[in-house]
């Protein structure tokens, strides 16, 4: 129940379209986006946080990866990783 | 020390014992001269040879000349030791004699002291005897004598010669012999030196030599292909949902999650400035140059020759092609009585392309004139029309597609069809019987239709308004099977001014089970001919609508003849994406509608759908706005459906609505034109428009919303002006206008054919289609016009209440 409450009210901030939670393999969780696009973002974005922590840890392992914020043109792409989940929102900025 | 002679001597305590100079005994600082016999002290050097204390001084010794030596007695270390000898006899008398006469001179000096207090009287010096000291000696030596005597020449010459004139010649010294004398250099032998031997240094290089190459070295790589991606069952999802790592994780991670997205919610940092400034220039600055120019305009002879264009449509996916519909030039009282009119000549859709503005490309035979008509949007080769007869009509080009596609060359070659006309009796009409023919290559490809739908169970009256519904509308829930076909499934909605709105739907396939509850016609059907395709084959004549719906309010009774209608949620996919999320099907709780009864075997039961609004604008023959819904309910009094909810109707306009549609940017707001004014409407509001314009002196015959900008819309005019209004601007007269054409506006249809491109399509009541291009101003939206124009409008919506 916290757990759907959380979503829901990251979900309910202004601009959000989409929520996705990925577990460690990237098979996602919890989204609420259709299947197709899901798999498809969990997948490339999963590798792509794999990437960007082992960039930041090869040049100081002290230091570890705390958020992945991708802007495009058309919305921005946010990454919050964890050891065991990834948690992907996908929001529109204000305009 | 400047005494040469002066040798300073140490004397042992045994030396001054020989000699008897002894320190303080014999030899005092008063008395310290020692005469010492010249004989004892060689006699001393011989015997004590090397220790002997004048051994330093030996050679002196031997060389003086005299017989005594002197030795002093340095009691003040002068010399440097406690001794000194002298070498020589003068300074040895000297030192012995002078320090009597300065003793004495001192006795003296100190008695004169004494006596000098008296006067001494003044005695001129005497004169003393010369006494030689030895200067002249000096003197001689130095004076210069002659030690020869000299001799003297004298020299005369004879005194005439002496200032003659001279002349001087010039002679080489190399002629006369002797006259010089020159050191000649030559090779001198003794100084060449003969190199014998040189230095020379030699490197040595191996022969060994070290090289290297790089040799691809291919590791063995893992490399794997996945089909599909891996997902986790539901069970799965639910356990790890409800896991505890779960909650940790959130818990920890929302907060960085919140943070990002509300400083997204705050602003943009990624916002150019600049850019936004010069759009701002663009638009404030000076009265900007807004006109339509003229891109093309295509007109044709042969088909279009007394008629109007009726409905203009762009072609969906490809560039520059453009669709027309025709009819007959009508008065006003002749459209009226449409029923009677027969046909004289064959009605078309001309198909025309950018490229060739003399032939249209393509044409669709139409059983009547049609009088509206749209491409498909899930695909562009099927075309819905509808006639004056009241029937819909479907076409199916997609063999000519490529030929459309390919319009810049010329078509050629392609055999034409033919077509024989049958002038039968309305209600006769069924199908038309190609013949191909040999034409000339220029002339258009004939199209003909594919299906015509089924008289009895189409309008009454002129079909005037067609509109395809968007995938998810489904007014039926058809059997298990047909539901996997739900892509293909399309849908028609027409309205017709004999009061009724029709839901038509093209099922992709035969059903079985239409064909065999099908009310076949009275054994009259023809065959297709060959090249005709045969899509709809098993629609034709036999198609029927799914749902009609008769606007006629309950408790009035009155009814409306709709002309136009605007649907909702009219979204055109012209791709198919799955991300339109697939909605539940709309049932409609009805059993008893004989509307209904299609040839289809499936249910009655019709649940309501959800989400869709079923609200919808139809603008009426008389100038009426009604806003209503087609949920059928079951009006209890006459177990009959009708529409239940309440229905609004306002009356602004005095004739017909030609446009009533919606602003591609809002979804409620509604644009009716009509009569001798025009009216914005928005979607909730019953007190009235929000917008209306004042009586014009013309009768506005078109309009149009521009697709790009929200505030911009098109009026087209019966003296063949286009105004073009703009809401941000000017709300009570149009911001520009422009003609296009001397005869009415039928017809606007813009279409933005590229980000640069945009066209308007206005076509005239002479036949005549004008393509016009929209200067930028037109056709880019300023950057905050969406914002603007909803301020505006919600505005006007507060001064309504």
């Amino acid at each position: 129940a916290e757990v759907e409450e959380t979503l829901k009210r990251i979900q309910a901030h202004r601009g959000v379209v989409a929520t996705i939670v990925v577990n460690a393999e990237g098979i996602p969780i919890r989204t609420t986006l259709d299947n197709s696009t899901t798999v498809q973002y969990a997948g490339l974005l999963h590798q792509l946080t794999m990437k960007a922590r082992s960039t930041v840890r090869d040049i100081d392992p002290q230091n570890d990866l705390t958020f992945l914020r991708i802007r495009s043109k058309k919305h921005e792409i946010m990454v919050a990783p964890d050891k065991e989940y990834l948690l992907i929102v996908i929001q529109n900025p204000c305009e | 020390i400047g005494h040469p002679e002066i040798f300073p001597l140490v004397f042992t305590t045994k030396t001054q014992e020989i000699f008897n100079c002894r320190v303080d005994e014999d030899v005092t600082e008063e008395n310290c001269f020692k005469l010492i016999k010249k004989e004892d002290i060689i006699q001393d050097l011989k015997t004590r040879a090397t220790i002997s204390d004048f051994h330093p001084i030996k050679k002196v010794v031997l060389e003086y000349p005299g017989e005594e030596l002197l030795v002093v007695f340095d009691a003040k270390f002068q010399y440097g030791q406690n001794f000194y000898f002298v070498a020589s006899e003068e300074a040895k008398e000297n030192l012995l004699k002078p320090p009597e006469t300065t003793e004495e001179k001192g006795e003296k000096e100190e008695e004169n002291r004494e006596e000098t207090l008296e006067i001494h009287p003044y005695k001129p010096p005497v004169h003393k005897p010369w006494v030689s000291l030895g200067s002249e000696k000096e003197v001689e030596e130095e004076s210069v004598k002659d030690t020869v005597t000299k001799i003297k020449y004298m020299i005369s010459r004879v005194r005439k010669k002496f200032g003659a004139p001279i002349t001087f010649t010039d002679k080489n010294a190399s002629q006369v012999k002797d006259s010089y004398f020159e050191c000649t250099s030559y090779q001198d032998k003794t100084f060449s030196i003969k190199i014998l031997e040189k230095d020379v240094g030699v490197q040595m290089v191996p022969k060994v030599r070290e090289a290297s190459t790089q040799t691809k070295w291919t590791y063995p790589k893992n490399a794997a292909t996945q089909y599909f991606p891996r997902q986790l069952s539901n069970e799965e999802k639910e356990e790890s949902l409800s896991s505890e790592k779960l909650k940790e994780f959130l818990t920890s991670v929302h907060l960085r999650m919140e943070i990002a997205l509300q400083q997204n919610e705050i602003m943009n940092a990624f916002f150019d400035d600049w850019k936004a400034l010069a759009e701002d220039e663009n638009s404030s600055g000076g009265k900007p140059d807004v006109y339509l120019k003229a891109y093309q305009s295509f007109t044709d002879l042969q088909y279009l020759k007394d008629r109007t264009i009726s409905c203009i449509c762009w072609h969906p996916t490809i560039y520059g092609i453009i669709a027309v519909s025709a009819r007959d030039r009508l008065s006003y009282k002749e459209q009226v009585n449409l029923s009677d009119k027969s046909l004289l000549q064959q009605s078309v859709i001309l198909f025309w392309s950018f490229f060739d503005s003399m032939h249209p490309q393509l044409m669709l035979e139409c059983p009547e004139d049609i009088f509206c008509f749209q491409f498909s949007p899930s695909d562009p080769s099927i075309i819905a029309g509808g006639c004056i007869n009241g029937q819909v009509v479907l076409w199916d080009i997609s063999q000519h597609e490529e030929k459309l596609q390919n319009a810049k060359t010329v078509a050629d070659g392609i055999k034409i069809t033919a077509v024989s006309t049958v002038n039968a009796s309305i209600l006769n009409i069924l199908q038309y019987i190609c013949m191909s023919g040999g034409k000339n290559s220029t002339e258009p490809t004939l199209v003909r239709y594919c299906a015509v739908s089924s008289i009895q169970y189409s309008h009454k009256k002129p079909v005037t308004d067609i509109h395809w519904l968007p995938d998810y509308f489904e007014d039926n829930q058809m059997a298990a099977t047909f539901d996997k076909r739900a892509e293909t499934r399309l849908q028609l909605v027409t309205c017709s001014p004999d009061c009724s709105v029709l839901f038509w739907n093209i099922p992709a396939t035969k059903l079985p089970e239409q064909l065999s509850s099908d009310k076949v016609r009275e054994g009259e059907i023809f065959d297709m001919p060959p090249d005709v395709p045969d899509t709809f084959k098993h629609l034709d004549l036999c198609w029927k609508p799914l749902v009609k719906i008769n606007l006629c309010e309950s408790d009035i009774n009155t009814e409306y003849g709709p002309v136009r209608m605007s649907l909702r949620e009219l979204h055109y996919h012209y791709k198919t994406s799955e991300k339109v999320q697939s909605l539940n099907t709309l049932e409609v709780p009805t059993k008893e509608s004989p509307y209904t009864e299609m040839g289809t075997s499936s249910s009655k039961n019709l649940k309501v759908l959800q989400n869709i609004s079923t609200d919808f604008f139809v603008g009426t023959v008389d100038g009426e706005i009604v806003y209503s819904d087609w949920k059928m309910e079951i009006d209890s009094d006459s177990a009959k459906p009708v529409i239940q909810k309440h229905t609004q109707k306002d009356t602004i306009h005095t004739e017909t609505i030609n446009t009533l549609q919606r602003s591609p940017f809002f979804k409620d707001i509604i644009l009716s034109v009509g009569g001798r004014n025009f009216a914005i409407w928005k979607e909730g509001i019953t007190n009235g428009p929000i917008l209306q314009s004042s009586c014009s002196a013309g009768r506005n015959t078109a309009g149009h919303w521009s697709l790009t900008r929200p505030g911009v819309f098109f009026i087209g005019r019966d003296d063949g002006n286009i105004d073009i209004w703009d809401l941000l601007k000017k709300t009570h007269e149009p911001s520009h206008f422009q003609n296009i054409s001397e005869s009415m506006i039928t017809f606007i249809s813009p279409w933005t054919a590229s980000p640069k491109q945009h066209f308007v399509a206005v076509s005239d009541g002479l036949g005549v289609l004008h393509v016009l291009e929209i200067c930028q101003t037109l056709s880019h939206p300023s950057r905050n016009e969406h914002a603007d124009v909803l301020d505006y409008l919600e505005r006007e919506v507060k001064y309504l209440k």
